[in-house]
């Protein structure tokens, strides 16, 4: 083993740069020098050279809601959803809607979910379910989480529908799915923003809206994992269908969905996932619950509070997310010919009991229906309190103080001048360049190409406020996540309660990170990068631990044994082996820093998320497009040469 | 207290029902939420008075600016808080289009611009003339800005023209809008530590003044026509060269379907005025006291029953 893999490891040295992308870069660093002397046409797409693309837009998409009536199509589909809304929202809330049953008791709910969480993972599952719906109603969330939660309730069973079809489709045509994937791409990317305000103007504002932007949000994943687990159901399975005389709808129903179940309930998993992120940040469309509540928090700066609702967030995020995947890995129980009725739906029966018996006890026990302001544990304003005394501390204040001076004027200003500076077209050509090196002229299209689209929108200056946002943020994130994601791979016992950590910051709704922001540095780019530069941080640290732990333990062995020393072990074997998996932790630390900075808008941004924001006031769908298109397409353009690079790297160290 | 609360309703919806001649829809009243702690209050208060009518009231959180169109629609019943600076050119737009009614008018008088709290007079005299507050800009300036002072202004989408009149009266500063209102304060508690000099957004009603005392800053007045025409208004090839309105209106705005649909809660609706000190109050019991605002809103009900009683016979 050792003779094969440590030449392997040696035959790939640093490469040159392909001679292409050398050509190019050149040209950027001729067109970056020249710049002094160079005619304003090539610095800076002239205005009359723009394409008016936000009138074409908005001409588009009223032509397609008053002339084609689409906005009739859309409201009678939000007519429907709204029936579903209010069905859930009624039992869950009490929301006065037919079939004015509810609100459910909270012990009820708490009872069933702890009963379908033993159904799938014994006790473990039964007392996490039990014990987040437990929670939520002794710390005095039970209205806004059940506001959110009914909404989940409709928005991911439509996404899991129309996912499964589309998959379906997709597998079955591939010209739909050569069609359908530049589109998911580009749905994967584009910041939320952009789904919310078609969402408002198409289906109403509240909740029909923030059900339709979370089903849109939650659909990619599920339409991936469909056509994958159909793509490779095996050839003998098939056959078998084939001679039983299925037909094609059998085929589909008892052939193909059952042997593709597990990649299906993954992107089940998925689904509730985003979801449930979505639910929260389209509280800025009108959607009750969590979100509005978490919003509100932020508007007045109460981060002890906003905290107990995140942790509400993960909570409910963990149960859904185990819960699915416990699910996944469960096999279909398989009963006995004449087994009674009841003891093949014994665990039904329980739950049922349960919950009728809870829905009794609640008539007499009036804690047992609602836990009202007076009982809940909630400790979020003594936590505020406590915040607000240590960020009144002298010594933390003067060094927030010192720091967001020295970066600011130090570092942020300069680089973000550097960038404003550079002519678009040389940009474009160091994209290009960086296309060209890992995947040769398509690749280097691809990227220039996707840049000049950016060029000619006439959003440029701010298109580069917010790569340069998102490029400082980053680096720094590296800077601190990379190194300590080392130092935790280190030890099985530290990366494991590492990885618990960012599993849980990720969960975290990601707003929640602009009030620490705001709150240590104020209103400005320190404050921004702060907020992305936690989130971002995450992936980097997770990715690198995960990488390094991959490692091989033969390898390991083979440098040890040839005496390496534990910093030549790292650099020479842990690190060249984890890159491309510490690569797409940085892939990913970049577009959650795309997601973040829109967001950061809340902070007070000069960049694209502004703009994005303004347009959330009027009803300029055709602006509001375009950014979300410049947005998508930087993320796209360092989501392919990242993705690039890593999987040649890959096929090199043949893994 | 729950107690006179429920008595007091039940007191109240005998009343009402003998008085209302026409009965109002069971369909609910939607109330929009916006991001500023005395509209999200007094949005609370009129659904409390409303729903002590027996009718069945909703919140819905919406953009302060896109609410006008949803209101036109009939998606969102009426607005509380329609502030003259702000939204009075949303207001007008839907006015125009129809479908929108100016259902009241609050006792409110209304203003929004540029402020400054008192210590910031100390170093800068001249206050609040704005040609002195030109001359001081450097005092003003942050990391960020360089030499040019820091104006700090609000959310993006309350639609402020700060950086065109910054342009049309060639003011040494540059605009940063903060993200929310909260953000706002945040500064503005920050610079108190060290009396540091700033000038940032605001407006009255608002519980702000009840904490910082400070001052407008005197921009050339208001005129009809000075944000849209360049030749009014002193700078004569400029828009926007002059203060917000000194004494704007604060208004109430309904969908023009509410008076058939809901005729009881629209004529309540119609005696509803509130002045400038019951807003900041409501203000502050959520900004300082920081109250729920719904237990706010509660609170302002108990303690202010003279106040509204009358506005539901």
């Amino acid at each position: 083993m050792s003779d094969t893999t440590v030449p392997v490891i040696r035959a790939v040295p640093e490469r040159a740069l392909p001679g292409g992308a050398a050509i190019l870069l050149a040209v950027a660093l001729a067109l970056a020098v020249a710049r002094p002397v160079l005619p304003e046409l090539l610095v800076r797409v002239p205005d009359w050279a723009i394409p008016p693309y936000q009138d074409w837009m908005q001409a588009l998409f009223d032509f397609i809601k008053d002339d084609l009536g689409l906005i009739h199509v859309t409201r009678a589909i939000s007519a429907i959803l709204e029936w579903f809304l209010d069905v859930t929202a009624n039992l869950l809330y009490g929301k006065n809607r037919w079939p004015y049953l509810g609100p459910l008791p909270w012990t009820a709910v708490a009872a069933v979910a702890a009963v379908v969480g033993y159904a799938v993972g014994r006790w473990r599952m039964a007392l996490l379910a039990g014990g987040t719906f437990a929670w939520i109603a002794l710390i005095g969330q039970w209205d806004l989480a059940m506001q959110t939660l009914s909404v989940i309730a409709v928005a991911a069973p439509t996404a899991f529908m129309v996912g499964l079809i589309l998959g379906i489709l997709a597998w079955k045509f591939p010209r739909f799915e050569a069609a359908l994937l530049p589109i998911l791409a580009v749905l994967q990317t584009l910041p939320f923003f952009t789904y919310l305000l078609p969402a408002v103007i198409f289906f109403k504002v509240g909740p029909t809206a923030g059900c339709v932007a979370t089903v849109v949000y939650a659909i990619p994943p599920m339409v991936l994992m469909t056509a994958l687990g159909l793509k490779k159901v095996a050839s003998e399975v098939i056959e078998a269908g084939h001679m039983s005389g299925s037909t094609r709808w059998q085929m589909l129903r008892h052939v193909y969905l059952p042997s593709a179940r597990t990649e299906i309930l993954v992107g089940v998993n998925q689904v509730i996932m985003l979801s449930l992120a979505m639910v929260v940040l389209t509280a800025f469309i009108g959607m009750p619950g969590l979100g509005a509540k978490l919003l509100s928090l932020m508007n007045s700066l109460k981060l002890g509070r906003s905290f107990e609702i995140g942790v509400t967030i993960v909570l409910i995020a963990v149960t859904l997310d185990r819960i699915s995947k416990a699910w996944v890995v469960k096999q279909p129980v398989h009963f006995e010919r004449g087994t009674p009725w009841w003891e093949r739906n014994r665990l039904l029966l329980i739950a049922l009991g349960a919950f009728v018996g809870c829905i009794l006890i609640a008539q007499f026990v009036p804690l047992a229906n609602e836990i009202d302001r007076k009982h809940e544990l909630s400790m979020g304003s003594e936590i505020d309190t406590v915040i607000r005394a240590v960020l009144a501390n002298e010594t933390i204040d003067a060094a927030t103080a010192w720091l967001r001076g020295f970066l600011t004027v130090s570092v942020l200003i300069p680089f973000r001048d550097a960038v404003l500076w550079l002519p678009s077209l040389s940009v474009i050509f160091i994209l290009a360049a960086a296309g060209y090196a890992v995947g040769g002229p398509r690749s280097a299209l691809l990227a220039g190409g996707f840049f000049a689209i950016v060029a000619l929108t006439g959003w440029w200056d701010r298109a580069m406020i917010t790569l340069y946002t998102v490029l400082s943020a980053v680096v720094i994130a590296a800077a601190v996540g990379l190194p300590l994601g080392m130092l935790a791979a280190r030890r099985k016992k530290w990366a494991q309660p590492v990885l618990l950590i960012c599993d849980t910051a990720q969960t975290f709704p990601s707003f929640i990170y602009l009030i620490p922001a705001i709150m240590l540095f104020g209103v400005n780019d320190v404050s921004v990068i702060f907020a992305i530069f936690i989130f971002a941080t995450v992936p980097l640290m997770r990715y690198t631990i995960e990488g390094i732990r991959a490692v091989p333990e033969e390898l390991l062995e083979a440098a040890d044994m040839s005496g390496a020393t534990r910093s030549q072990k790292l650099w020479k074997v842990q690190i060249p082996f984890a890159l491309p998996t510490m690569a797409i932790g940085f892939n990913q630390a970049i577009m959650f820093a795309f997601f973040m900075v829109i967001i950061a808008a809340f902070i007070g941004t000069q960049d694209l998320g502004q703009e994005l924001q303004r347009t959330l006031a009027g009803n300029q769908l055709g602006k509001n497009f375009v950014l979300g298109m410049c947005v998508a397409l930087m993320a796209l353009t360092f989501d392919h040469i990242i993705m690039r690079w890593s999987a040649t790297r890959r096929k090199v160290l043949g893994v | 207290m729950k107690a006179i609360k429920l008595v007091s309703i039940a007191a109240l919806f005998a009343a009402s029902v003998s008085s209302a001649q026409a009965q109002d829809s069971s369909d609910p009243i939607i109330i929009p939420i916006h991001n500023w702690s005395s509209q999200i209050v007094m949005s609370h208060v009129i659904g409390d008075i409303l729903q002590s009518l027996g009718d069945h009231v909703e919140y819905v959180t919406t953009d302060s600016q896109a609410v006008y169109e949803s209101i036109r629609l009939g998606d969102v019943t009426f607005e509380p808080e329609v502030w003259e600076g702000a939204f009075g050119a949303s207001f007008r737009a839907a006015m125009e289009k129809g479908g929108i009614e100016d259902v009241a008018t609050h006792a409110a008088i209304t203003r929004e611009d540029w402020w400054y709290p008192m210590w910031t007079k100390d170093a800068c005299p001249g206050l609040p003339d704005w040609k002195a507050l030109n001359d001081c800009a450097a005092l003003f300036a942050t990391p960020e800005t360089g030499t040019k002072g820091r104006f700090l202004g609000g959310p993006v989408d309350w639609l402020k023209h700060d950086a065109e009149k910054v342009d049309a009266l060639g003011l040494n500063f540059q605009v940063v809008n903060a993200g929310s209102a909260a953000a706002i304060w945040a500064e503005l508690a920050a610079a108190e530590k060290d009396k540091k000099p700033i000038v940032v957004f605001n407006w009255t009603p608002n519980f702000a003044e009840a904490v910082w005392p400070g001052e407008f800053v005197n921009f050339p007045e208001w005129v009809d026509g000075c944000d849209t025409d360049p030749a009014v208004g002193p700078v004569p090839d400029k828009t926007y060269d002059c203060g917000n309105p000194a004494n704007g209106y604060l208004k109430i705005a309904a969908w023009d379907g509410m008076k058939d649909k809901w005729p009881a809660a629209y004529a309540t609706l119609k005696k509803v005025s509130f002045t400038n000190h019951q807003i900041a109050e409501m203000a502050k019991l959520v900004d300082i006291d920081e109250m729920e605002p719904e237990d706010a809103a509660q609170a302002w009900l108990d303690a202010n029953e003279s106040v509204w009683q009358p506005w539901t016979k």
